[in-house]
C-alpha cells in the first residue's frame, strides 16, 4: 500500500541513499554547521548589553535559548531551491518526473540524509558550548524533548514548503534564488535567530505573529530550551502555516510540470 | 604596470556589458540591499533605547559601524564573491589550467576577473550611513580625518580580501570546501557591531586573529578622533602580513596543483 506514493521500501530506500550520498561530503556539511555560529555571536552581544533585561530571559535562560536557536537552525535549514535549480537546469529533473513518486520527496529525503549527517557536528558544537558555559548546562525533560522534536520538524516542515514553493517558481523564472533572497532576510530578522522575539516592539511582535517566521526558530527553540511558552498555540500556528502552504505548493507544482518543456525543447 | 591597468579595464568593461543585459538582477539586489540595511538598523534599535548604550557607543556612533560593515558587504558582493567564489570553479572544471597559461599573473586573474556592479549600491548606502550617523555624532570631517579614514577603509579592505583569498585558495586541495567562505561570512557578520560591545575573548579574537575590529570600529573611531596611533600601525601591519601570507600562499598552492585530469 502507496500513502502519497510513499510505502516502507521506498522510505527506506531513499533514506539510505541519501544518506550515503550526504555521508560523502561530509567536511562540506561540517563546515555548513559552523557557518551557524551566528547565534553565539549575537548571543555574546545580548549577554553584555543593558537591553538584556527586557528580554525575559534571565540568567541561564538566554544562554540556553541561543544555544537551542543554534540547534533548532541547525534541524531545519532549507537549500531545495538551490538542488531544484541546479537540477533543472542540468536536466536532470525529467527522469525524476518519469517515476512514480513525487519528485519532492527525493528532496525531502535529501535534507533528511543531511541532517543526520549534521548531528554529530551539531553535537560537538553544542558539547563545546557547555565546555565554554558549564552553569548553562541543561538535560531537557524527555516530554520536552519529544515536544520540541516535533516543533523543529514542523519548521523544517514550513520552511521546506515555502522554499518549495518558491522552486515551483524556477518553471517560470529564473529568477527563484534571488526571491529566495529576498524571503532569507525577513527570516533572519523575525525568526528569532539573531534577538529572541521578546526583544521586539510590541508592535513589530504583534505583525510578526502573523508570519510564519517565528514559529521556525523561536518557538521551537523556546520548547527546547524549556522556557514558558504557549504549546497549543505554537503547534496550532506550525500546523496552520503547513496545512496553508501544502495545497499551495502542490497546485503550483502540477501547474508548472504541466508548462515544462525540459531542456533543449 | 601599464598593461595590467589596460587589461583591468577591459576585464571589467565586458563585465558591465554582461550585466547591463540582467537589469532586473540590479533591481531585485537593490530591493534586498535596502530590505537587509533596514532589518540590520531594526536589529541594532534593539540594543538601544533612551539611555542605553552598546559596549560605551550611543546610537548614532554605532550607525557609523553599521555603516562601515554595509560598505564591506557591498565590496564583497561587487568584488570578492565573483571572483574568489570561482577559483573553486575553475579548480573543478581544469579551467585553472588556462588561466595559469596567461602571460598575466595568476592572482591578479583570479582576483579581479569581474565584477557585480549591482553590489555598488549597498557601498555607496554604506558611506551614506556612516557620514550621517558622523554628522549626527557631530564630527569634523577635516582632511586630515578623512585621509586617515580612507587608508584605514584600504587597509580593512587588504585584511578582507586577503583572508577571503587564503580561504578560497585552498580549494586546490579540498575541491569540496567552497563553503569554508560562509563560515568566514558568519563570523565577519560580528563587525556589524562595535568591537567593546564583545565579551574580552571574543574582542581578542575580533582585533589579532581574525582582525574584523580594523574593517568596521576602526575607522569609525578615527572619525570620532579617538584612535591611537600604534591602533592604525597595528592595522597596517595586520594587512601587510595578510597580504604577504595570501601571496604566499597561492604561490604555495600553485606548486601542488596537479591540474584536473592528472
Amino acid at each position: 500500500m502507496r500513502v502519497f506514493g510513499l510505502n516502507w521500501r521506498i522510505i527506506r530506500a531513499l533514506l539510505s541513499s541519501q544518506y550515503a550520498h550526504m555521508l560523502e561530503y561530509r567536511a562540506e556539511i561540517a563546515l555548513w554547521a559552523l557557518s551557524g555560529v551566528l547565534p553565539f555571536i549575537m548571543l555574546s552581544l545580548w549577554s553584555g548589553s543593558a537591553a538584556r533585561a527586557e528580554l525575559g530571559l534571565d540568567g541561564v535562560a538566554l544562554d540556553r535559548y541561543f544555544l537551542s536557536a543554534f540547534l533548532v537552525r541547525q534541524f531545519s535549514v532549507v537549500w531545495v531551491v538551490y538542488a531544484f535549480e541546479e537540477d533543472a537546469l542540468l536536466g536532470r529533473l525529467s527522469p525524476y518526473l518519469i517515476q512514480p513518486l513525487h519528485p519532492l520527496w527525493r528532496y525531502v529525503a535529501g535534507h533528511l540524509g543531511e541532517q543526520l549527517t549534521r548531528l554529530p557536528f551539531a553535537a560537538l558544537i553544542a558539547a563545546l558550548f557547555f565546555v565554554i558555559q558549564p552553569q548553562a548546562f541543561w538535560v531537557p525533560s524527555l516530554g520536552g524533548f519529544v515536544l520540541a522534536w516535533i516543533a523543529t520538524w514542523m519548521a523544517f516542515a514550513i520552511a521546506f514548503l515555502l522554499q518549495s514553493l518558491i522552486a515551483s517558481l524556477c518553471f517560470w523564472s529564473e529568477k527563484a534564488t534571488a526571491l529566495e533572497r529576498l524571503l532569507f532576510l525577513p527570516f533572519l530578522f523575525f525568526s528569532g535567530l539573531l534577538a529572541p522575539l521578546t526583544a521586539f516592539p510590541p508592535a513589530v511582535r504583534a505583525w510578526v505573529q502573523w508570519t510564519p517566521f517565528p514559529y521556525l526558530i523561536d518557538f521551537p527553540a523556546r520548547v527546547l530550551s524549556g522556557d514558558p511558552v504557549n504549546l497549543a498555540a505554537g503547534f496550532a500556528a506550525q500546523l496552520g502555516w503547513v496545512l496553508l502552504l501544502l495545497p499551495l505548493v502542490l497546485l503550483l507544482w502540477r501547474a508548472g510540470v504541466r508548462r515544462y518543456s525540459a531542456m533543449g525543447a | 604596470m601599464g598593461r595590467y591597468w589596460r587589461t583591468l579595464r577591459r576585464f571589467w568593461g565586458t563585465a558591465l556589458a554582461t550585466q547591463l543585459e540582467y537589469q532586473a538582477n540590479a533591481l531585485i539586489e537593490l530591493l534586498a540591499v535596502s530590505f537587509s540595511l533596514g532589518g540590520s538598523l531594526l536589529l541594532l534599535s534593539l540594543f538601544f533605547g533612551p539611555g542605553r548604550e552598546l559596549g560605551g557607543w550611543s546610537w548614532n556612533q554605532a550607525l557609523m559601524v553599521q555603516g562601515f560593515y554595509t560598505v564591506f558587504d557591498g565590496m564583497s558582493s561587487t568584488w570578492l564573491r565573483p571572483n574568489l567564489g570561482s577559483i573553486v570553479t575553475h579548480v573543478r572544471e581544469g579551467t585553472l589550467d588556462f588561466v595559469l597559461l596567461k602571460p598575466i599573473d595568476s592572482q591578479f586573474w583570479v582576483s579581479l576577473r569581474t565584477f557585480t556592479p549591482a553590489g555598488l549600491s549597498e557601498v555607496a548606502l554604506g558611506l551614506g550611513l556612516a557620514g550621517w550617523g558622523a554628522h549626527q555624532s557631530g564630527v569634523v570631517f577635516t582632511p586630515a580625518v578623512l585621509i586617515t579614514v580612507l587608508v584605514m577603509l584600504m587597509v580593512g579592505g587588504v585584511i578582507l580580501y586577503s583572508l577571503w583569498f587564503l580561504i578560497a585558495a585552498t580549494s586546490i586541495w579540498f575541491v569540496k570546501t567552497w563553503n569554508a567562505t560562509e563560515v568566514l561570512r558568519a563570523l565577519l557578520a560580528s563587525g556589524r557591531y562595535p568591537i567593546e560591545a564583545y565579551p574580552a575573548p571574543l574582542r581578542l579574537l575580533f582585533t589579532l586573529v581574525l582582525p574584523v575590529a580594523f574593517l568596521t570600529t576602526v575607522p569609525a573611531e578615527v572619525l570620532l578622533g579617538r584612535v591611537s596611533l600604534p591602533l592604525l600601525a597595528l592595522g597596517m601591519v595586520l594587512a601587510t602580513g595578510f597580504f604577504t601570507a595570501a601571496r604566499a600562499f597561492w604561490m604555495f598552492a600553485l606548486r601542488h596543483y596537479t591540474s584536473a585530469s592528472s
